[in-house]
């Protein structure tokens, strides 16, 4: 039987138990690679559950550094009886299937091209534990020892972690080191050795092992957000509760323990973008975190932001919709919803983040831009990038770094009586300036409002004074591209025809797909689109290309859509290829798709059959 | 409404209060509403109250939502900042500014269509969180802004003007108000200044959530007989509980009562609500008591206004919240941004 044979490229998946306790083992596990200098890049694979259902946690070992999603299972730990049929078709032929044995399973569901390991788990709990919890989560340290033999995992590492864990906590300490002892030595006595190593190597670097809501909260702190409001919604719920844990450290005063930061759990998506609408006219950072359904609620004032002009952030860790859609599963399905949200003409500007250092860095930039264009900023992350645990680059700062305030007219100016109009377009670029309220006590108040107004704030409903406005928000727009983060081209080594456009979290299995391709002698251009509003490099990279590929994790084509309508596209070159199960997209999913689209493509029959 | 502008200049011999400004200072521009209407008197008031209080005008934010009620924030107050928000959820804006800025004195105005209909929620929970504002419900019964609908306030059995009937159950917002936890809680009769005055001026400074229930006839859609909310019935039917003085920190309190005549409420900033009763057995810091007495009086038909529960201890969300004094609007990079050694330490731990 064919054995699949790899050092430090494979992909182990675990089939837990919600509510079992598996996470934290599964985690230590991926740690202790990460620990060898060895690359990896985790995925949890959860329901919209509490306990007793199916999750999966995926662990992709990757010397190279291919973060995305491979496809494929070399070694599957299958702990979940309930999903046993689906798990076991999942292993690729010559992988291997690691199971608790202590209940004899019959041949027949088990497969003839995959190597079995059976560990009485159960059994050895039941023998070594009275305490049934004890019984639930030793078990997963065991079988973490038993793999950490089987993979040539350095449980020096997992120590030193347990070490971390527990400081201060011998009992712990001692009696997880002695379950994972057990779990080693089992397999060291009883398991055949099998043909997936881990070898030690330098290839993780500074890099740091960070989730994208954790950065994204980070991202505020830095950016100086001093109002969060938000609503609890899988899977941004974690935004807002580590910019807390966060702020507790970061920006309490150590003398008198106050706060200098306001976190309000409101009670529902209207309150929370109210509340940070409410901050952001009175002059200060404000953000919120939520999900597709959150935005659908929050349409009518992201709205009335957008056309009182009034900066606000806010963070979509986007889920599969319509609706309630897969409130556990990723997707990139709000484009289109947060690019134009609200009714009347509106456009709004979206950051698209690749990873957790993206994350940081586009929402600490949001709460700039915000505040410099006065409208709402939306930072389009996912699920997969969110709630995963993602190998990226350290965080920076730069702290000669001033935070841009926008216009912003003061007392003084005010005093030397300079023109205010609230809507006035003073410097060509349809930025106006704005006032704080309570400035000063005769000049710069002014009634904010959804209704139409003229320059000066003054209510009116002449066609005129609505056209100038409207034209202003356009112009306001345009000046938008000009400081939104570029995109950016990974171009091929040979001149190309083709090219894909991608965004977001399709980021590491396009890079990993490209290499791929480039073996087979397929080369495309890549361009990674970072915001919206497109900036002329986009409509001149797509024109430069006789096709596109525009790699999407949603069903529609959202991208291509708003490519068509706001970069004039041209739609006959652009060529939409959709990845929206709900798992996040894989580079053998974009290698594949490439190559057969390419190879038709190529193809010329009609021109071949055209004998004499 | 009328449309002849308001003489710009003022008489120099108008009266100036402590901060330098004279009544005129806090009015805003030309009433748009109908003549007689019912929020008028309550913008007047408001002028009246915030003068009389030498609150300097652009120390105020006015928020409100949608409807007639809340476009009278640009009829009062013209050098202040104002935001006509959107329907219902006035709140939830007015609870983001005060998180920005404490500093600051937050007039919320809303209406019974705004508060009770489509607005409930954000009524509610606004209440529920002590947000340090006066809120105000311009309560008339009735849509204007639409044309004579009945609002969630509308009492069961009352008539619009078109003749229908009123089926459903009202709402009663200072009830709920009490329920949710205010910590200030009056009504009050458009039609009664002297009345309204002192209850908007204690209201300005109470320390936590107030909340004014303003009978507030719609002289257009609903002043006809078989409306709860016209002139006549809120006169007939009004059964004011007290009357009250409000002192403030620098005046000195001079009228002389006899014992068990009036109450001293002294605020959390040391002002002192002076109630003189007019019912022996009121006592306005008891909760319970104030829910059970309106409903007892509703139950009769009659409209209980005054000051109805005041918490004198109240605190506000700010303090809850545990927030720096320093308004959070004021605080740059220096106190916000924890720099790049901090950061250093944070990748540090995530390797």
């Amino acid at each position: 039987m064919q054995k699949i044979e790899a050092v430090n490229d494979f992909v182990v998946k675990f089939a837990n138990i919600n509510g079992s306790g598996s996470a934290s083992a599964n985690e230590l596990f991926a740690r202790a690679i990460l620990r060898m200098g060895v690359p990896v890049s985790p995925r949890n694979i959860f329901p919209s559950n509490i306990q007793g259902l199916p999750t999966w946690f995926e662990v992709r070992v990757t010397e190279h550094g291919y973060l995305g999603r491979r496809g494929g299972v070399d070694l599957m730990v299958a702990m979940n009886p309930q999903s046993w049929e689906q798990d076991v078709r999942e292993i690729d032929p010559g992988g291997y299937l690691f199971y608790d044995s202590s209940k004899p399973v019959p041949r027949a569901r088990l497969r003839n091209d995959i190597h079995v390991l059976g560990m009485p788990l159960t059994e050895i709990c039941n023998d070594t534990y009275s305490d049934s919890r004890e019984r639930q989560l030793f078990k997963n340290i065991i079988y973490v020892g038993a793999l950490t033999t089987l993979l040539d995992i350095d449980p020096q590492e997992i120590e030193k972690l347990f070490g971390e864990q527990y400081k201060g906590k011998e009992k712990l300490f001692d009696s997880n080191l002695q379950a994972l002892n057990l779990g080693r030595e089992y397999a060291r006595q009883h398991l055949k050795p099998i043909a997936l190593k881990v070898e030690r190597r330098d290839r993780v670097g500074d890099m740091i092992f960070t989730d994208g809501n954790s950065a994204a909260a980070l991202g505020c702190i830095y950016g100086g957000a001093t109002v969060c409001a938000w609503y609890p919604i899988t899977p941004s719920s974690s935004v807002p509760e580590a910019f807390e844990r966060y702020a507790q450290k970061l920006r309490t005063d150590p003398a008198s323990g106050e706060k200098r930061y306001t976190i309000v759990q409101a009670e529902d998506e209207l309150a929370s973008i109210g509340m940070v609408i409410g901050a952001g006219w009175n002059g200060a950072r404000a953000f919120t975190a939520t999900s597709g359904p959150g935005i659908s609620l929050m349409a009518e004032f992201i709205g009335l932001a957008y056309f009182a002009e009034i900066p606000a952030v806010l963070i979509n860790v986007q889920r599969g919709g319509p609706s309630t859609g897969m409130p556990t599963r990723t997707q990139q399905a709000d484009v289109l919803a947060c690019a134009y949200a609200s009714h009347g003409d509106t456009r709004h500007v979206l950051l698209f983040p690749e990873d957790p250092h993206e994350c940081f860095e586009m929402s600490a930039q949001a709460l700039d831009l915000a505040e410099r264009l006065q409208t709402p900023v939306f930072v389009m992350s996912d699920l997969d990038i969110g709630m995963n645990q993602r190998l990226c680059r350290p965080f920076a700062w730069d702290d000669d770094r001033e935070y841009d305030r926008g216009k912003v007219m003061t007392r003084e100016a005010l005093d030397a009586g300079t023109d205010f109009g609230r809507y006035l377009d003073v410097d060509g670029d349809g930025i106006p300036y704005r006032t704080y309220p309570g400035t000063h006590p005769t000049k710069g108040g002014y009634f904010t409002r959804g209704t139409t107004k003229n320059a000066y704030a003054v209510y009116s409903e002449a066609g005129a004074d609505y056209i100038y406005n409207m034209q202003r928000l356009r112009q306001k727009f345009e000046t938008a591209k000009s400081l939104v983060p570029l995109p950016v081209l990974t171009a091929a080594r040979y001149p190309a025809r083709f090219a894909a456009i991608f965004y977001g979290s399709t980021g590491p299995a396009m890079q990993e797909a490209l290499a791929a391709l480039a073996e087979q002698g397929i080369y495309l251009n890549a361009l990674r689109i970072r915001a919206f509003p497109f900036q002329n490099e986009i409509a001149d990279f797509i024109a430069a290309h006789s096709k596109v590929f525009v790699f999407e994790q949603n069903f529609d084509g959202q991208l291509t859509t708003l490519l068509i309508n706001e970069a004039h596209a041209n739609p006959a070159s652009l060529v939409p290829v959709l990845h929206y199960d709900g798992t996040p997209i894989t580079a053998r999913f974009i290698t594949q798709e490439i190559a057969e689209r390419v190879a038709r493509l190529n193809v010329r029959p009609l021109r071949e059959n055209m004998v004499a | 409404m009328t449309y002849i502008a308001k003489p710009k200049l003022h008489h120099p011999s108008l009266a100036k209060n402590r901060v330098g400004f004279t009544r005129r200072d806090y009015e805003g521009k030309i009433s748009t509403l109908c003549a007689g209407c019912g929020h008028d008197s309550i913008s007047a008031a408001i002028i009246q109250a915030c003068w009389e209080l030498d609150i300097e005008p652009h120390r105020v934010a006015k928020l409100s939502g949608i409807g007639c009620s809340s476009k009278t924030p640009d009829y009062f107050l013209g050098n202040s900042h104002g935001f006509n928000t959107v329907h219902g959820r006035m709140p939830s804006v007015l609870t983001g500014a005060y998180l920005a800025n404490r500093e600051l004195i937050y007039l919320g105005v809303s209406g019974d269509g705004d508060s009770a209909s489509i607005g409930l929620g954000q009524f509610a929970h606004v209440m529920r969180r002590g947000v340090n504002m006066t809120y105000l419900v311009e309560n008339n019964g009735v849509y204007g802004l639409t044309k004579g609908q009945f609002s969630a306030t509308a009492d069961k059995g009352s008539r619009s003007k078109k003749g229908q009937s009123n089926n459903d159950a009202p709402i009663d917002l200072v009830t709920l108000a009490l329920v949710m936890g205010a910590t200030f809680v009056a009504r009050g009769f458009s039609g009664d200044k002297a009345q309204l005055v002192p209850l908007l001026r204690s209201a300005l400074a109470h320390q936590g959530a107030a909340v004014i229930d303003i009978l507030s006839p719609c002289i257009t859609f609903n002043n006809h007989s078989g409306s709860t909310k016209s002139y006549d019935y809120v006169r007939e039917h009004n059964e004011a509980v007290n009357r009250l003085d409000f002192i403030s920190l620098r005046e000195e309190i001079t009228a002389d009562y006899a014992a068990g005549e009036v109450i001293d409420v002294r605020q959390h900033d040391g002002s002192i609500v002076r109630l003189r009763k007019l019912h022996a057995d009121y006592d306005p810091t008891d909760r319970i008591r104030a829910m059970s007495y309106i409903q007892e009086h509703a139950a009769r038909g009659e409209v209980v206004t005054g000051l109805l529960y005041v918490d004198p201890e109240a605190a506000d969300l700010h303090r809850q919240l545990g927030t720096v004094e320093q308004p959070l609007n004021t605080l740059g990079a220096a106190e916000l941004c924890p720099g790049s050694k901090a950061l250093e330490k944070i990748n540090a731990a995530l390797r």
